[in-house]
């Protein structure tokens, strides 16, 4: 996309604009058309997917009357918050009040410039691409405490300060977390760190060794608590804090905390799948076919296989959210320093030990936890099964209700 | 040594007892929803489903109303209006009015009960919703009509035997306090 964009510009931009207007305004033309296109959506069904999986997982239905099966929900939605007034408390502080949405919404905006989505779609390479993710990810929390801040109101306070507890304090297993992958591939970058996996199962870095596997649900877990997700969403606990650091806001900066979170629901899908599950790695021919030979095709290809690979995460986040109840705030600070941290420790000092025994890694071991995996796996599905089994209920394999 | 040990047993029930739950949701969403989709994404109308007894929204048989007045005098909150008035041709009494004021109507059902003929009855009818109160008010006489009056030696036309049969059922079966 890099090349792309660069060809796009010069190749529009006008003679008479000189370079250092024409670039930033074309770079804006292009952010604004991909945060139109492809973010937006994303968040929106995104949000509508997660009412309809929920829903299916409490024997109800979700929304379905807007649009086929509802799918238009999300525009509802935001026509709806459009037309709200935007209050403003009089007490509230005015102009970080005002601001907090949009910092929070630029942390995760931001967070699309280094996502690969394929070998040449990403917005920029950067060389310190994940630091850079792990930087912008959490300028969101200066949002959140502003916001918290600003409402002069103590329910607001009390979710602004957890939630900044909580971001700080689970950004130490995830760090640790990525910096197990970073030992295997060696490099900050995005790109450097997919292609330093292959396309099959054993060469992710999720199956590399038994730590890689740990240090996975180490950063999903602490992925799930910096994206204020539940079980770990108590800034916003509803039960003890109404609606934590968004209870002042309303309307269109209401919905903007909401969009910047439904759509960090993505990038934390994407971000795993670009440290452990080999990102938009393809086989380098298919059924006999030089992938090489057909650019646009691999390009679909490997888009294809990010964004499902991605999207898989987005649907466990969902399931989770179905799942498991909120955490206490002692329990979420026990979890993470107690147990994660430790934890993560564990699996780096473990993949560098391994490393030293074997620099280039192991096959056999890459297999082992592959079919480790797998048990679990085939395991999982048939806990599944005896549920049903169990309660005979009514089955309903239909995706529409 | 015994913390170490609940240490390790902590992460140990951490992971079991996710692993089992996920497991349970999962189940759980291959399962058909519960929800009844009222009012229009459903099987059968409720109003079918309901049962005869249902004390639902009144309803009036003009054909078979004697003008007793003994619902209107009955009905704990007055949401019944009867008017009569003596027709100078016929030289026969005639309704000008029968109004149920749903709004105020409890559904207690003793009008029902001390109707001679079963022509005041329960409907399984429920949805009142309308924009303006005065909708709920139903009237039964659109123009004047004469009462009731029972032939003696039983009704010859069909359709008359027809409607007094079902008021009568209707008394027997269903507005008998001891039925």
């Amino acid at each position: 996309m890099e090349f792309t964009v660069q060809d796009l510009i010069q190749a529009l931009l006008p003679g008479a604009i000189p370079a250092p207007v024409g670039y930033p305004l074309a770079a804006i033309l292009v952010a604004f058309a991909v945060l139109s296109a492809f973010v937006a959506p994303l968040a929106g069904v995104t949000s509508w997917l997660e009412r309809r999986v929920w829903a299916r997982m409490q024997s109800r239905v979700g929304p379905n009357r807007v649009g086929p099966q509802g799918i238009l929900q999300w525009l509802a939605d935001g026509v709806k918050n459009i037309q709200k007034e935007d209050i403003i408390p009089a007490s509230a502080d005015r102009k970080l009040f005002l601001l907090a949405p949009y910092i929070v919404f630029a942390g995760f905006i931001g967070a699309f410039v280094v996502i690969p989505f394929g070998s040449w779609l990403i917005p920029a390479d950067l060389n310190i691409g994940i630091l850079y993710l792990l930087a912008i990810t959490s300028l969101a929390v200066v949002g959140i405490l502003m916001a918290g801040w600003s409402s002069n109101n103590k329910w607001s306070l009390l979710g602004g300060m957890r939630s900044a507890a909580q971001i700080v304090s689970y950004e130490i297993p995830a760090g640790l977390s990525v910096l197990t992958v970073i030992f295997l591939s060696g490099t900050l970058s995005m790109q450097g760190i997919i292609q330093a996996q292959g396309w099959a199962p054993q060469d992710w870095f999720i199956f590399y060794n038994p730590f890689t596997l740990v240090a996975f649900f180490m950063f999903f877990t602490s992925a799930l608590a910096e994206g204020n997700r539940t079980p770990f969403d108590i800034p916003e606990a509803e039960s003890e804090l109404v609606a934590g650091y968004v209870t002042e806001y309303s309307g269109m900066r209401f919905l903007f905390f909401f969009f910047a979170e439904w759509g960090n629901l993505y990038v934390i899908g994407a971000i795993t799948t670009t440290l452990f599950l080999g990102g938009w790695q393809i086989p380098a021919t298919i059924f006999g076919v030089t992938m090489a030979e057909h650019p646009l095709a691999k390009g679909v290809l490997e888009f294809t296989v990010f964004f499902v690979k991605s999207y898989l995460w987005v649907l466990v986040a969902m399931w989770i959210r179905g799942t498991l109840p909120r955490v206490r705030v002692d329990q979420l600070m026990a979890m993470c320093w107690k147990y994660m941290v430790p934890i993560a420790f564990v699996c780096l000092f473990g993949t560098i030990v391994l490393l030293v025994i074997w620099p280039d890694g192991n096959p056999a071991l890459s297999l082992a936890t592959l079919g480790f995996t797998t048990l679990v796996l085939v395991y999982f599905m048939w806990r599944v099964v005896y549920q049903i089994m169990h309660s005979r209920p009514e089955l309903y394999l239909k995706p529409y209700v | 040594m015994s913390e170490v040990i609940t240490y390790f047993q902590n992460i140990k029930d951490t992971v079991s007892s996710i692993f089992e739950g996920m497991s349970i949701t999962f189940s759980h969403f291959v399962r058909k929803p519960s929800t009844v989709q009222y009012p229009d994404r459903i099987a059968q109308q409720v109003q079918d489903t309901l049962p005869l007894r249902y004390r639902g929204i009144l309803e009036v048989d003009m054909d078979i109303c004697t003008g007793c007045l003994a619902c209107e005098r009955v009905c704990p909150i007055n949401c019944i209006a009867i008017g009569i008035e003596r027709n100078a041709e016929t030289n026969q009494r005639d309704f000008t009015l029968f109004d149920i004021d749903i709004c105020k109507c409890m559904y207690c059902g003793l009008c029902m009960e001390a109707c001679p003929t079963g022509s005041i009855r329960h409907t399984q009818e429920f949805e009142g919703a309308c924009n303006n109160p005065a909708g709920l008010v139903r009237h039964f006489v659109t123009e004047n009509v004469p009462l009731y009056k029972p032939k003696k030696g039983g009704e010859t036309e069909t359709r008359m035997i027809q409607k007094v049969d079902i008021g009568k059922r209707y008394m027997d079966e269903i507005a008998e306090p001891e039925s």
